[in-house]
């Protein structure tokens, strides 16, 4: 008996048979092996653009993590990203450090002060978050210009980016680029790992309903704090690699709005996906470059509605939808039962 | 201590339009449970749109009145158009739908007032009132009586009218309310009518103190949710009383606690914030909820 005639009772969720893991595989060495091959093909000013997607990329799969998998919302990561870009220009500005080692520190101090602000942020209710972590956001920028003895103020800090070894042979845009990919390959093994693991199952089950998750024997405050810090471990980690790739660090260029940007990102990209923060990441660096053309305004126009229409019509973003494309095409190709 | 009270009195008249923006919070808190991340930036755009008739010549009592109408039209139809569908969503797609309709708002003011700072003009006269050494200027009064006028207004409305029981009713229990033939959907974009009104009033206020322009309320909104959280983001009383404190608190502490100085002012929210939510999560004048699970 054929299996799709068997469909008299409606399911209640529609089940999507999942594609042939050989597709993924291949989609995804094709992606890396053009990731790799484009900075020889590209203008220096459009590597740098990939770099920065890279770069909001990793921001966004933190965010991700806490937004999309615990179910939590944050409207003050770009106070995490803006401590990992200031950890890691305040290591190379004061001790000179080599510049891979402020990537570890960067991390560890974002992961510290998410886990030192996640303690009290996650006895709160999803709502009061959000207000906590914008009041963060907001008291960060006046913080740095405070400091101006350690952070440069106001002026900020200007540092040399990382040099290309000669054995290389690449340019500097490339070589910042390539290491920058590295980071992010990184992050996104680490990430898909950490969501299959007993943390990412935990995570699931609390988003999707706490009383369950608890009885199930999910510590919640455990986890919603565990997933805080993880998160904001990312996105230090990504103002890290930001601080390398840009060379200066000022206040201003970690404002609020970096928060809100981000979080416009991750939900036209798609919540809860692992593609979600590239094509978060492409959206955040592209939209607003292409339309600030039209009026200074117009980024901020396009970025609030696609959020509202996002939200109403594909709640998964344009990861979802590419994903439910992509399952249309491989429908199509015979596959051997 | 004339220096004391000085201060005390410049962080009543910060306070008052806190807690006008409170009030705005509150109310569409109170009905739909929902905290509207964009209520500073709709205050803002009203704030706009009374410049604008003004620069157009009309005098000023008369463009208030205006705005006020338009305010009142555009809360209702936000909750008709963007609100509704996403009524009974989970909490993190309200509030992400509200975060669009900010920046949203914020950048659609950008575009057609540009982000250029305009002057608004003062309502109230130059000039202060002198007592005992204090002085209060006759700006900062003319704040505390709009705000005193509008929570008594808002009182009358509330506790001696039919609409405003009928509001009362879909704030306690929706479902009952509309069992005995309330028009819940009706009343609830009444209720974001009424906040985009109280909003457009605490724009207008602030406008002549900060000068106009697209981000002149993000600063505040924060100071406003200060107020609403210490109050008890269910209590209109409270979010006034919370505001005031919330004023009091940052003027005095910018004043004498030479660590915080003028510019570090913005963690007083954040303190008080994170304070309440630990020790007292309803807030000063706020119910407890229970929850059964």
């Amino acid at each position: 008996m054929s299996a799709t005639k068997v469909v008299t009772e409606p399911a209640p969720v529609r089940e999507r048979r999942p594609p042939d893991p050989r597709w993924r595989w291949a989609g995804l060495a094709l992606l890396l092996a053009a990731a790799v091959y484009a900075p020889f093909q590209l203008v220096p000013f459009h590597v740098f653009q990939l770099t920065m997607v890279l770069v909001y990329a990793v921001a966004l799969l933190g965010l991700n993590l806490l937004v999309g998998h615990a179910g939590q919302i944050s409207l003050g990561h770009g106070a995490f990203f803006a401590v990992g870009a200031y950890s890691g220009a305040i290591l190379l500005d004061r001790w000179d450090l080599p510049y891979p080692l402020t990537l570890p520190v960067a991390a560890g101090v974002a992961f510290v002060l998410g886990l030192a602000l996640g303690v009290p942020a996650m006895r709160l209710r999803g709502l009061y978050l959000a207000l906590v972590t914008l009041a963060i956001a907001i008291f960060l920028v006046p913080l740095l210009k405070r400091f101006e003895a350690v952070t440069g103020g106001s002026m900020g800090l200007t540092l040399a980016k990382p040099a290309p070894p000669g054995w290389s042979g690449l340019a500097e845009d490339q070589w910042l680029y390539f290491l920058t990919l590295i980071v992010t390959v990184a992050a996104f093994l680490l990430a898909a790992g950490l969501l299959r693991s007993r943390v990412g199952r935990a995570l699931h089950a609390l988003r999707d309903n706490e009383t369950a998750a608890e009885v199930m024997g999910v510590r919640l405050s455990f986890y919603k704090t565990l997933a805080f810090a993880w998160s904001a471990m990312f996105a230090g980690a990504a103002g890290c690699v930001y601080t390398w790739v840009i060379g200066f660090v000022s206040p201003d260029s970690f404002t609020v709005n970096l928060s809100i940007t981000l979080l416009a990102g991750l939900v036209v990209g798609g919540l809860g996906s692992l593609s979600g923060p590239v094509l978060g990441g492409l959206f955040v660096m592209f939209v607003p470059s292409i339309s600030q053309d039209v009026n200074d305004a117009a980024p901020g126009v396009i970025f609030g509605l696609l959020i509202i229409v996002v939200m109403y019509v594909a709640p998964t973003g344009l990861a979802g939808l590419a994903a439910r494309l992509a399952g249309r095409l491989v429908k199509k190709i015979p596959r051997k039962e | 201590m004339a220096g004391f009270v000085q201060q005390v009195v410049e962080g009543l008249g910060a306070g008052a339009i806190y807690a006008s923006l409170a009030l705005a919070l509150v109310l569409i808190y109170q009905f739909t449970g929902i905290v509207n991340f964009a209520q500073g930036e709709l205050a803002m755009f009203s704030t706009y749109i009374a410049w604008q008739c003004v620069a157009a010549g009309l005098p000023f009592w008369l463009a208030l009145v205006l705005t006020l109408a338009v305010s009142f039209a555009g809360g209702m139809l936000i909750e008709r158009v963007i609100i509704r569908p996403v009524e009974g969503a989970p909490e993190l797609t309200i509030v992400i739908v509200t975060v669009g309709l900010f920046i949203f708002v914020n950048a659609a003011a950008g575009w057609i007032w540009t982000f250029l700072i305009k002057d608004f003009p003062n309502p109230f006269p130059g000039g202060a009132l002198e007592a005992a050494g204090v002085s209060v200027s006759f700006s900062t009064l003319g704040v505390l009586g709009v705000v005193a006028a509008v929570m008594g207004l808002l009182y009358l409305l509330f506790q001696h009218t039919k609409i405003g029981l009928g509001m009362r009713a879909v704030a306690t229990n929706p479902a009952s309310a509309r069992l005995v033939g309330i028009r819940v959907g009706r009343t609830l974009a009444l209720g974001w009518g009424l906040a985009a009104t109280v909003g457009a009033v605490s724009g207008v206020l602030v406008a002549p103190l900060l000068f106009l322009e697209p981000n002149m309320m993000g600063g505040v909104l924060i100071y406003a949710f200060a107020a609403a959280t210490l109050g008890g983001f269910d209590s209109p009383l409270g979010a006034v009383a919370g505001g005031l404190i919330v004023g009091v608190a940052e003027t005095l502490a910018g004043a004498y606690v030479g660590v915080i100085g003028s510019d570090l002012k913005v963690g007083v929210p954040l303190v008080i914030i994170l304070g309440v939510l630990l020790l007292r999560p309803q807030g000063l004048f706020g119910r407890a909820v229970v929850e059964r699970a």
